[in-house]
């Protein structure tokens, strides 16, 4: 145990004087995760902010030719604004960006209408500009409905209930909590929190192996009176350490980032306060001894330093392609995918995160098989640190 | 003391050793001597318990490396051919990461340390991160390790390789006042003068056998050579004949 505790303390001080190690473990999840996340997220939630609120600016050409379409566009809080345009010119107007959209009154409008033929309108926009299609879509609900207002006044006039024309009748229904709609962009955190918990060990695992061998350090260190196994437990220890410093660091600057962001201005509340990180932290710590213990299994089946930090990059996907999935997928918990480390982290991280209640038993279900398997790899690692071939 | 008894090891292919035997007593100075790739490395790293024999017994002072290594560890001190340093440590940091590891704590930990520091002269050395070390500066740290739970047996690989002449010189004081105070000191090297001016045992090894072994006067008899460096040439082509 003595050795253990020795090993692990030594690890901790030599990797805190390495300035490499600090600057990967710390300064991405204290600082670039927590910012990227900042940045991104606040942009998001402005732009729809802005896009609710901003009223909607219609150029027309040819309000002239039917006055009262403009008059209910303009009680709807349209702010119209005559141009001078053909066609064409509307089109390239559009499609250069000086105009989000342009709507073109015909001249046959007024007679159309008269004689009851569908009225010719077009509307002008540019369905790839991502900034502007919610106006477009604003507009086309507008025109739609003023349509829809004319239709019905007809139907009256003919003496015919104007429910014909609306067979069905949709009423959308929104369930989603303010806390469920932010759930895309803070199901992004808990990739965060895997990244900066796997890269705040990363250095450990490979210093403490194949970096070990490489400076030749380790062959003298095994002629101690001291276990391999307990070498390598201390040394993973340290990796652990680092990795859950790393968490709790990253989990902490979201805390305090999360207050700057916007988020109630586009509906959404996080759920986010000192208890939840705490419970956060505690589901997601479960991982730890799994990340340790593979980082290390891959580092010591390589020969150098160089090639244990190639194979870390890629093995460091593993645990993270799981969450991606959800993600996109927005995949509910089951008990039976708990049973997936780092996929069950990141829906239980999720639900506290919304406020859901969450079952006692896939708390148990996810902390038994990301422990189990942890062990598993762990002892895996000490098997290969007993092997010849550890010298290289 | 150490005592070698039909070694053989096999790494894949190779035959490393094919019968290693020999003995190195207390109070004396070995010599362990051989071409590169002979089985000197091959033959400390057993002795050291870093990797185990296939056939034969290996004992250091009375303990066998292959079923009591923690006991053969604890009375034996090794200094590596490459010093393997920690550099974000410093010197006596380094020292008491060996000596914790031994099991020494607190006071007589760091009277131990002190004393080694003094009597290598590292002094404000010691209090330097190893980054920065000089090559004498990293045998000194190194020797000061191996040496930190006073080690009855002691192994030196290739010790002087690349060291100026201060350093050898002053490694050279320091192997004789552990002959001195009783220790048991096996040393390995490619250079027969190197052994020739320390030894006093040599055991010759070639192609994974010991081909000679005994004073250096016995050696010349054996040989038949008319020096040292005649008789290590003659008894390393020995083992090529066998």
């Amino acid at each position: 145990m003595g050795a253990m505790w020795t090993v692990f303390r030594k690890e901790v001080l030599e990797n805190l004087r390495d300035r490499r190690v600090i600057v990967s473990a710390f300064f991405f999840g204290v600082l670039l995760a927590p910012v990227i996340f900042g940045l991104t997220t606040t942009m998001v939630s402005k732009r729809a902010v802005a896009n609710q609120d901003k009223p909607l600016n219609l150029p027309i050409a040819g309000a002239t030719h039917a006055p009262n379409l403009v008059q209910f566009l303009r009680e709807n809080g349209v702010k119209t604004e005559d141009v001078e345009l053909t066609s064409d010119q509307a089109m390239d107007a559009v499609r250069s960006g000086q105009q989000d959209m342009v709507l073109l009154i015909g001249e046959d409008y007024g007679k159309a209408l008269q004689v009851g033929e569908s009225a010719p309108l077009s509307l002008v926009v540019d369905t790839s500009n991502s900034n502007t299609s919610p106006s477009a879509d604003r507009a086309r609900q507008l025109l739609s409905a003023y349509g829809h207002q004319l239709a019905v006044l007809r139907l009256m006039v003919r003496g015919i209930n104007p429910t014909v024309i609306d067979p069905v009748g949709v009423h959308t229904l929104d369930v989603a909590t303010p806390a469920g709609r932010s759930l895309l962009i803070l199901g992004m955190m808990t990739y965060f929190c895997f990244m900066s918990m796997l890269v705040g060990g990363f250095y450990l695992a490979i210093d403490t192996t194949a970096g070990e061998r490489e400076r030749g350090s380790l062959e003298p260190l095994l002629t101690l009176p001291v276990s391999r196994s307990q070498l390598i437990v201390g040394k993973m220890l340290a990796t652990s350490a680092f990795m859950s410093v790393s968490l709790l660091l990253t989990l902490a600057t979201f805390g305090v980032v999360l207050t700057f962001i916007p988020l109630e201005a586009l509906g959404m509340s996080a759920n986010f306060g000192p208890r939840v990180i705490l419970a956060i932290f505690a589901i997601m710590i479960t991982f730890v001894p799994m990340g340790a213990g593979l980082m290390t299994v891959v580092a010591s089946f390589t020969r150098s330093n160089r090639e244990a930090q190639s194979w870390l990059s890629v093995v460091m996907i593993f645990p993270i392609a799981p969450i991606m999935f959800a993600v996109v997928t927005g995949t509910k918990p089951s008990a039976g995918l708990m049973a997936v480390p780092s996929l069950s982290q990141h829906l239980i991280a999720t639900s506290l995160m919304r406020g859901d209640s969450i079952p006692a038993l896939h708390v148990l279900i996810c902390a038994g098989t990301t422990l189990a398997l942890g062990a598993l790899l762990v002892a895996v690692a000490i098997k290969l640190y007993q092997r010849e071939a550890i010298l290289g | 003391m150490i005592e070698v008894d039909g070694l053989k090891k096999r790494f894949g292919a190779v035959q490393a050793l094919q019968d290693v035997s020999f003995s190195a007593g207390d109070g004396k100075i070995t010599g362990l001597l051989g071409h590169n790739g002979a089985g000197k490395s091959t033959t400390l790293r057993i002795l050291s318990t870093v990797i185990r024999a296939n056939e034969g017994r290996a004992l250091i002072d009375g303990h066998d490396c292959s079923t009591d290594p923690l006991a053969v560890r604890r009375s034996l001190g090794v200094l590596p051919h490459a010093s393997g340093l920690y550099a974000h440590l410093s010197g006596r940091e380094n020292i008491r990461y060996y000596g914790e590891l031994h099991g020494l704590r607190g006071a007589e930990l760091n009277r131990s340390i002190d004393q080694l520091i003094e009597r290598l002269a590292l002094g404000a050395v010691a209090e330097r991160r190893a980054k920065g070390y000089s090559q004498g500066e990293r045998l000194k740290v190194g020797l000061a390790r191996a040496l930190i739970h006073r080690p009855q047996t002691i192994i030196l690989d290739e010790p002087t390789n690349g060291l100026d002449v201060n350093a050898v010189r002053m490694l050279r004081e320091l192997i004789r006042e552990l002959r001195e105070s009783g220790r048991c000191v096996l040393f390995s090297s490619h250079v027969m003068q190197e052994v020739a001016a320390l030894c006093d045992d040599i055991v010759i090894i070639s192609h994974g056998r010991v081909v000679v072994r005994g004073t250096p006067a016995e050696i010349l008899k054996a040989t038949g050579a008319p020096d040292l460096e005649e008789a290590f040439v003659r008894a390393a082509d020995q083992g090529e004949v066998a």
